[in-house]
C-alpha cells in the first residue's frame, strides 16, 4: 500500500496512474482516488506532477484536493473509523458514540499518536434504518452501541 | 444463480450493505460451511434486500409453496435452523412465513423495487426471467420522440427532490442538435434518511443500466456517467460489475440489442461532498473540478457536462422509466394523487421500530407510514417529530401527521417530500440542537460560492446559541428571522435556500426547546425556486 514516500516514488506513481486514466474525460477525481488508494494520501509532491500531467495549474489541483472531504494530505491511521452523525443516526444516539470516542481520548478528524486509529465523522452511510452506523476500513456496521464501537476502535471486531 | 446440484435447496441471503452491516456475510458463511462440510445440500444465493430492514439478516428458502423467510438470523442461529428443517421451510421461532404474504410487503405497490430482494442482482438470466429489458425493447421499437412522449404522459417527476417532470427535461435535450450528448445519473444520495438509491443499485443494477439506456435512446446520447458517492462502496462495486456483464450481453456498447443504438456507461466516484448531489455541482465534479454550483441558466439540459446537452436524473427516476415503457404510461399515471403520479419509494429511518423501504402510491399519510408500517419508535417512547426530505427538509409535529405524501400538499405546509426519506425522533429529541445542526451542516457542506449560505450558516449557529443561552433573545430572534429570509432569497442553490426550512419548522413547532412556550418563527410555503428548472 504505502511506499517509501520519496519524491521519485510519488512522481512515478502519479505518472503511472495518470497514464492509466489517460482516455477518460475530466479524469482528475478518479486519478486522485487512485493515487490515494496507492499512497494512502495525496502528498504535496503529487500536486505539481498532477498539474504537469493534466495540463492544469497547481492552484487548480490544490483547489480540488482541498475541496473534497475524502482526499487526505496526511496518511491516516491503520484503522479509519467513521461515525455517522447525520439526523437518522442522531435520532438513535450517534452523539453518544462521539462522546464515547472522546472519552477514549480520540479527537474527530485526527489520528492517534501511535498511528493506529483515525476517527472521523461522516454524514450518512445509507444505513439509516439500522443506525447508529459506523464504517471501519470500508466495512459498514449497523446498530452500533458504545461497547461495539469500542471493539471496532480496538480492531477486535 | 450458481449451478449447484439440482437437489440442493436454494437459500437466499441478502448482499445488501444494510443486511451486511448486521451480519449477513457471517450468516451466508455459516450456511456455506454446512454445505461444504456435506451436512446439507445448500445453494446460497446472495440477493438484494426486500427492504424489511429490521428483520435483516432475513434469509429465504425456496419451497414448493413459495419462499419462506426467517429473520433476523444471527450466525449462531444457523445450525439450529438447519436442524429444525430450515431447508423444508419448517417451523422455528425465527420463521416469518411466506415472504410474499408478509403484510408489510404485500400491502405495498412495488414498481421500481419489484425485483429488488427477489433476484440475484448480478445474474443477467434472472433479470430477463423476471421481466428485465421489456422496457428497453419497447423503447427501441419506438422513435425517440415517442419515448419522450410516453415518459411525459406517465406523469413521472424527478425523484431527486425537486419533482421536475422527467419528460419535459428529456424533450429539451432531444431538441438540441448537438452530436455529443450525455446522460448522467445522480447517485450522490447525500440526504440523511435516504437509502433507496443505494438499495436499488445493489439489488437490481441492470434496472438502472436499462433506464439510462432508454434515456440515451430517447434524447440521442451516446455516453453516460453514473456519479456514485464514495460512501457507497458496495453500490460502486455492484454497478461496475453489472456494467461489465451488460457489455458482455450486448446491453451496452455498439448496436444495443441488435438496434442502431450505441451507448456506453461509466462509473464515477464522488469524494465526500454533499453539495455534489446538486446537479450542476455534480457536473463540475464529473469534469474534474471543485464541486461549485453553477448559476442557471444555462440549464444542464442545454449546456451540461462539458458544455453539451445533458440529462441529469436521479437513480429512482431512471429506474422507474423501464417500468413505464414496459407497462405503458397509463398504468403508471393511474397510481397516485393530484400532480404526484405513480409510486414513491419512502424510506423509514431513524428511531423507528420497523425501518426500511415502503414503495406505495403517492397520497399515503405520514401517520400511516410512521405507525402502520413503521410501528412507532424503536425505543418505544412517543414519536415527537419526523424530518421528511433530508437535512434540508422540515421537522413536522404530530399535528401534521395526517398530511398526504404529495409534492404540493407538502409545499403548502411549508415542508418538502424531497427524496422520500422519513426520519423519526422520539420525545427525547432537543429541537434547538436539531435546528443548530441544520445550520452547522450547511456551514460544513456549503460550496462557498455565495455569501448568504457560506457566511449565513455560520452566523446561524451563533445566533441559535445566543437564543438558547438567553442572550438578547428578542433581538437575536429577529436576527435569525432576517437571516433565514436572506438565505432563502439570496442563495444560489437550495443548500442555502432550504436550510431555513428545518430551522424555521423547529422554531415554529417546538418553541419550548428554545425558550418557553411562544411560537418563534413563521413557516412559509415552499416556492420551488432554484430547484426544479429543467
Ligand atoms: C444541495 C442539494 C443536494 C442534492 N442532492 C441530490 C442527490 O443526492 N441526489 C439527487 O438525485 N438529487 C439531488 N439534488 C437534486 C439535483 O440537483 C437534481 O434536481 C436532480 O438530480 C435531478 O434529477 P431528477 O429530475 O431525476 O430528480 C440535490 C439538490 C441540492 C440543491
Ligand atoms: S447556496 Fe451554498 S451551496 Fe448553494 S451555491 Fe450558494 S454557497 Fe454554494
Ligand atoms: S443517517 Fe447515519 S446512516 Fe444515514
Amino acid at each position: 500500500m504505502t511506499t517509501s514516500g520519496s519524491d521519485v516514488t510519488v512522481e512515478s506513481v502519479v505518472r503511472r496512474v495518470v497514464a492509466d486514466h489517460r482516455g477518460q474525460r475530466g479524469a482528475l477525481l478518479p486519478v486522485l482516488h487512485a493515487v490515494q488508494a496507492e499512497l494512502g494520501h495525496v502528498p504535496q509532491e503529487a500536486i505539481p506532477v498532477l498539474a504537469d500531467e493534466l495540463n492544469l495549474s497547481r492552484a487548480d489541483v490544490h483547489g480540488v484536493v482541498t475541496f473534497y472531504h475524502d482526499f487526505r494530505r496526511e496518511p491516516a491511521g491503520r484503522t479509519t473509523v467513521r461515525i455517522c452523525r447525520a439526523e437518522a443516526c442522531q435520532a438513535l444516539g450517534a452523539d453518544g458514540l462521539v462522546s464515547y470516542a472522546r472519552e477514549a481520548g480520540l479527537t474527530l478528524g485526527e489520528t492517534t499518536a501511535d498511528g493506529t486509529v483515525t476517527v472521523e465523522q461522516v454524514f450518512c452511510l445509507g444505513n439509516c434504518a439500522l443506525g447508529p452506523s459506523v464504517e471501519a476500513n470500508g466495512r459498514l456496521y449497523g446498530r452500533v452501541g458504545p461497547a461495539r464501537l469500542g471493539s471496532i476502535l480496538n480492531g477486535t471486531v | 444463480m450458481s449451478d449447484a446440484s439440482h437437489s440442493a435447496a436454494v437459500v437466499y441471503v441478502p448482499r445488501d450493505s444494510a443486511a451486511r452491516s448486521v451480519g449477513a456475510d457471517e450468516v451466508a458463511a455459516a450456511l456455506q460451511g454446512a454445505a461444504t462440510r456435506g451436512d446439507f445440500a445448500i445453494d446460497v444465493v446472495r440477493n438484494g434486500s426486500r427492504g424489511m430492514l429490521w428483520l435483516e439478516p432475513m434469509i429465504e428458502v425456496v419451497t414448493p409453496r413459495g419462499r419462506v423467510g426467517y429473520g433476523p438470523v444471527a450466525p449462531e442461529d444457523v445450525d439450529g435452523l438447519l436442524a429444525a428443517g430450515l431447508l423444508d421451510g419448517a417451523d422455528h421461532p425465527l420463521r416469518l412465513g411466506l415472504v410474499d404474504e408478509l403484510p408489510w410487503l404485500a400491502r405495498q405497490t412495488r414498481v421500481t423495487f419489484a425485483r429488488v430482494g427477489i433476484t440475484d442482482p448480478l445474474s443477467p438470466a434472472d433479470y430477463v426471467e423476471h421481466g428485465g429489458l421489456k422496457g428497453l425493447r419497447a423503447a427501441l421499437d419506438m422513435a425517440p420522440s415517442e419515448v419522450v412522449a410516453a415518459v411525459t404522459e406517465s406523469g413521472l417527476r424527478g425523484r431527486g427532490g425537486a419533482g421536475f417532470p422527467a419528460g419535459i427535461k428529456w424533450k429539451t435535450v432531444l431538441d438540441c442538435a448537438d452530436e455529443l450528448k450525455f446522460v448522467c445519473c445522480n447517485a450522490d444520495e447525500g440526504d440523511s434518511g435516504t437509502f433507496a438509491d443505494r438499495m436499488v443499485m445493489e439489488g437490481d443494477p441492470f434496472l438502472l443500466i436499462e433506464g439510462m439506456t432508454i434515456a440515451a435512446h430517447a434524447v440521442g446520447a451516446t455516453e453516460g456517467y453514473l456519479y456514485i458517492r464514495s460512501e457507497y462502496p458496495d453500490a460502486i462495486a455492484t454497478m461496475r460489475e453489472a456494467i461489465e456483464l451488460a457489455r458482455e450481453q450486448g446491453w451496452l456498447g455498439q448496436g444495443i440489442l441488435g438496434s442502431t443504438l450505441d451507448f456506453d456507461l461509466h462509473v464515477r466516484v464522488g469524494a465526500g461532498a454533499y453539495i455534489c448531489g446538486e446537479e450542476t455541482s455534480m457536473l463540475e465534479s464529473l469534469e474534474g473540478k471543485r464541486g461549485m454550483v453553477r448559476a442557471k441558466p444555462p440549464i444542464p439540459a442545454i449546456e451540461g457536462l462539458f458544455g453539451k446537452p445533458t440529462v441529469v436524473n436521479n437513480v429512482l427516476t431512471l429506474t422507474t422509466v423501464p417500468v413505464v415503457l414496459a407497462d405503458g404510461p397509463q398504468a403508471y399515471q393511474d397510481l397516485g394523487v393530484g400532480r404526484s403520479r405513480g409510486t414513491q419509494v419512502f424510506q423509514l429511518g431513524g428511531n423507528i421500530a420497523r425501518g426500511g423501504i415502503v414503495e406505495t402510491a403517492f397520497g399515503i399519510t405520514l401517520r400511516e407510514l410512521i405507525e402502520d408500517y413503521g410501528g412507532g419508535t424503536r425505543t418505544g417512547r412517543p414519536v415527537r417529530t419526523v424530518q421528511v426530505g433530508g437535512p434540508l427538509g422540515a421537522y413536522l409535529p404530530e399535528s401534521q401527521f395526517e398530511l398526504p405524501m404529495d409534492y404540493e400538499a407538502f409545499a403548502e405546509a411549508g415542508a418538502m417530500l424531497g427524496h422520500g426519506g422519513v426520519v423519526v425522533f422520539d420525545d427525547s429529541v432537543d429541537m434547538a440542537a436539531q435546528a443548530r445542526f441544520a445550520m452547522e451542516f450547511c456551514a460544513e457542506e456549503s460550496c462557498g460560492k455565495c455569501t448568504p449560505c457560506r457566511v449565513g450558516a455560520v452566523r446561524g449557529v451563533e445566533v441559535i446559541d445566543k437564543i438558547v443561552a438567553g442572550t438578547h433573545r428578542d433581538e437575536n430572534l429577529a436576527l435569525l428571522e432576517d437571516l433565514c429570509d436572506l438565505m432563502t432569497d439570496g442563495s444560489l442553490c437550495a443548500m442555502g435556500g432550504l436550510t431555513p426550512m428545518p430551522v424555521r419548522s423547529a422554531l415554529a413547532h417546538f418553541p419550548d426547546d428554545f425558550l418557553g412556550g411562544r411560537r418563534l418563527l413563521d413557516i412559509h410555503p415552499v416556492n420551488t425556486r432554484t430547484e426544479g428548472t429543467v
